[in-house]
């Protein structure tokens, strides 16, 4: 203990190039919800050693690893298309049922075009990010248009989605005997699962479109100001109104992997409760839940600490009754460890050990 | 003749009037029934086997559909009582709450049967009969299979399981009647047992998650619904395995999906759950309304389904 202190105090100490780039290190953002990941996943190897373990399998790659990064996907989605709406200052909890809404109309279009070639595929994509893109807008409208708080307009999709998922399907689970759409959620491309590139794609273009235009800039001077990024001539309600859109069909997205991972669509549990864990996975990313400073990066991240500690979960076997209670002390260590207050509190504390006892 | 004019219209509203009683015939039983919605295939299929069931001339069915939530099921009871049914029959969508209009309905006179599930009352007068599966022989029933299917194989035989939804009666029921029978057997050793939430996508990603932790080594799944079954074979089919032979598998429901995945060879037994008491609920109405003493609990007549008997089995299930 007071050897580490000690370091600690050195390198602090060393203002050389090192020692700054170490700082700079230290410093940025995404640090801290890596270091998480890797403690977690460390940890898991070191209790349950054939935890990290990857085999060739069937042509593709098999493990833990993989599982963790394929059933974070979905999560993913929607927490970059969370990342941007907070980012704003919004808030989107209807996530889930947007989700479940994709699926059910994706499955349904299934169901009503014949069997025949790519062609029913095509179409029950296009119908289910149309139908993301169509609840982005109904939100947006009512954030942007009506002035709703952005809480309670989303609130609205939040509680009727199901229901409008449950009226595509007749209240029934729809399973689908179609293999081309089997594949979204359950192929392989380069030994990789194919949700991975959906997220790579979806997480590139993002970027791209907030680097290499003004995109990126006008996003922070909204979240940071509106009025301000207002007067300064930033059409805030047009940008407001694409993020809820995006956010929208990030879900559908979503919706497509979840259900052509099990081959149906279940209007009832799809995503549900998947809301919580986009704010979740985005607050881990290191993003500002107030709006302005956001990381897409990080919410990757978050959704990948999700998974993981989920994973965890069924790995060491905890008895079903406690998962929750198990989940919340993760979650909350988690939080602790990425809280810059306490992380100096933790500092302070050690240091006045080491002075004590020197 | 103006008096006769207005004697006549008296007389024809009166005529009327009888005509719209004799739509009842004597005999018949006006029954009200709240259904919980139609939250699943196993609940439509429930709702359409209670609707043929009672049907004219016998009876004379309301019924209402109360959308998963409780408010509407207490609105739905009350119009029955200010309707003055014969009976009432509903299927509770959570176990308490229900003493004052089950108080409402004992004052007004008309008997109470409940359908599928139970409700927490201080005094058990206030319903006549509970008809519905029992749980916890179901879950019996899948460890007797498993037993009787383990014939002459040697221990120890791995067994995981896939739990219903934390705390709901079927999930604490069907585990508690499967541990009966099948702690009485040494070979079995129960390996892993997590909760899958009766969906098909949960129970996949436990699955995974089992099939990793134990590296292959698992002889048998049981899993409360069939539903996480369904799910639980696609995750071991992707592990390289084959479901029905390297893992054997028991499920509970009887839906349709069971029924394809063992006339497939991927399930090899499902315990039934049976929805389609309707007839049994028919003749149940009939004789509370007759004031006959009935059993406070009805047991479903429920079978167990092997492979041998799917294909077979398949083209008549309703759901």
């Amino acid at each position: 203990m007071a050897e580490t202190t000690g370091t600690m105090a050195a390198s602090s100490a060393i203002s050389s190039r090192w020692g700054r780039g170490l700082r700079r290190c230290l410093a940025h953002p995404l640090l801290w919800p890596l270091l998480t990941l890797i403690l977690l996943l460390a940890g898991n190897g070191l209790f349950n050693p054939g935890f990290l373990a990857l085999q060739w399998r069937d042509g593709h790659l098999y493990g833990n690893l993989i599982d963790i990064a394929h059933r974070a996907a979905p999560l993913a989605l929607v927490s970059l298309g969370m990342t941007l709406v907070i980012a704003l200052r919004g808030l989107d909890i209807s996530v889930g049922a947007v989700l479940a809404i994709a699926a059910t109309v994706a499955a349904w279009t299934i169901g009503h075009v014949s069997n025949d070639g790519l062609l029913p595929l095509w179409l029950a994509i296009a119908a289910a990010l149309a139908a993301g893109a169509l609840c982005g807008l109904w939100n947006g409208w009512l954030v942007v248009g009506a002035g709703m708080q952005p809480i309670v307009a989303t609130l609205i999709l939040m509680v009727a989605g199901r229901g409008i998922a449950q009226s595509i399907s007749g209240g029934q689970i729809l399973t689908l005997y179609y293999a081309p759409y089997s594949f979204l959620g359950n192929g392989f491309v380069l030994g990789l699962p194919f949700s991975l590139f959906v997220v790579a794609a979806v997480f590139a273009l993002l970027q791209l479109a907030l680097r290499k235009t003004a995109l990126g800039l006008f996003v922070r001077a909204i979240g940071h100001n509106p009025q301000a990024a207002h007067v300064a001539g930033v059409r805030a309600r047009a940008i407001t109104l694409g993020a809820y859109v995006f956010c929208g069909i990030a879900a559908a997205l979503a919706g497509l992997l979840v259900s052509s991972n099990v081959n149906s669509a279940d209007a009832n549990n799809a995503g549900l409760l998947l809301e919580l864990d986009a704010i979740l996975a985005v607050a881990l990313g290191g993003s500002l839940l107030g709006g302005g400073r956001f990381s897409l990066a990080g919410s990757l991240l978050g959704a990948l600490i999700i998974q993981a500690l989920t994973t965890t979960i069924y790995a060491i076997g905890v008895p079903p009754q406690v998962n929750l209670a198990v989940k919340a002390v993760l979650v909350f260590a988690v939080m602790l460890l990425q809280s810059p207050l306490c992380r100096g509190q933790l500092r302070a504390l050690l240091r006045l050990r080491a002075e004590r006892r020197a | 003749m103006k008096n006769a004019c207005v004697l006549l219209a008296m007389l024809a509203i009166a005529l009327a009037g009888c005509s719209r009683d004799a739509g009842k015939q004597v005999g018949q039983v006006t029954v009200g029934f709240s259904q919980v919605g139609a939250e699943s295939e196993w609940r439509t299929a429930n709702t359409a086997s209670v609707k043929s069931a009672l049907v004219a001339p016998g009876f004379d069915l309301k019924f209402s559909d109360a959308q998963q939530k409780q408010e509407n099921q207490i609105k739905a009871l009350r119009s029955f009582i200010a309707q003055r049914v014969d009976v009432i029959a509903f299927s509770p969508v959570v176990e308490s709450g229900w003493e004052p209009v089950l108080r409402e309905a004992k004052a007004a006179g008309i008997p109470v049967v409940l359908t599928d599930r139970a409700v927490k009352v201080s005094d058990a007068s206030l319903y006549a009969s509970l008809i519905g599966s029992d749980f916890i022989e179901e879950g019996r029933k899948a460890g007797r299979w498993l037993l009787q299917d383990s014939t002459g194989k040697p221990g120890p035989i791995r067994v995981v399981e896939l739990q219903g939804t934390v705390g709901s009666a079927p999930a604490i029921d069907r585990m508690k009647g499967f541990h009966e029978v099948i702690d009485t057997d040494p070979r079995f050793k129960l390996v892993r047992s997590q909760s899958g939430d009766f969906t098909r996508a949960k129970g996949k990603e436990v699955m995974e998650a089992f099939l990793k932790a134990e590296g292959g080594h698992i002889d048998v799944l049981f899993a409360h619904n069939d539903d996480m079954a369904i799910g639980a074979i696609q995750a071991i089919e992707e592990a390289g395995l084959t479901p029905g032979k390297d893992i054997r598998i028991v499920s509970i429901d009887g839906v349709r999906g069971a029924f394809e995945a063992m006339k497939a060879g991927k399930l090899n037994a499902t315990i039934e759950c049976n929805p389609l008491f309707g007839a049994q609920l028919a003749q149940l109405i009939r004789d509370v309304h007759a004031g006959k003493p009935v059993p406070k609990r009805i047991v479903v007549e429920e079978g167990v389904f092997t492979q041998d008997q799917a294909a077979a089995a398949l083209p008549g299930r309703k759901y």
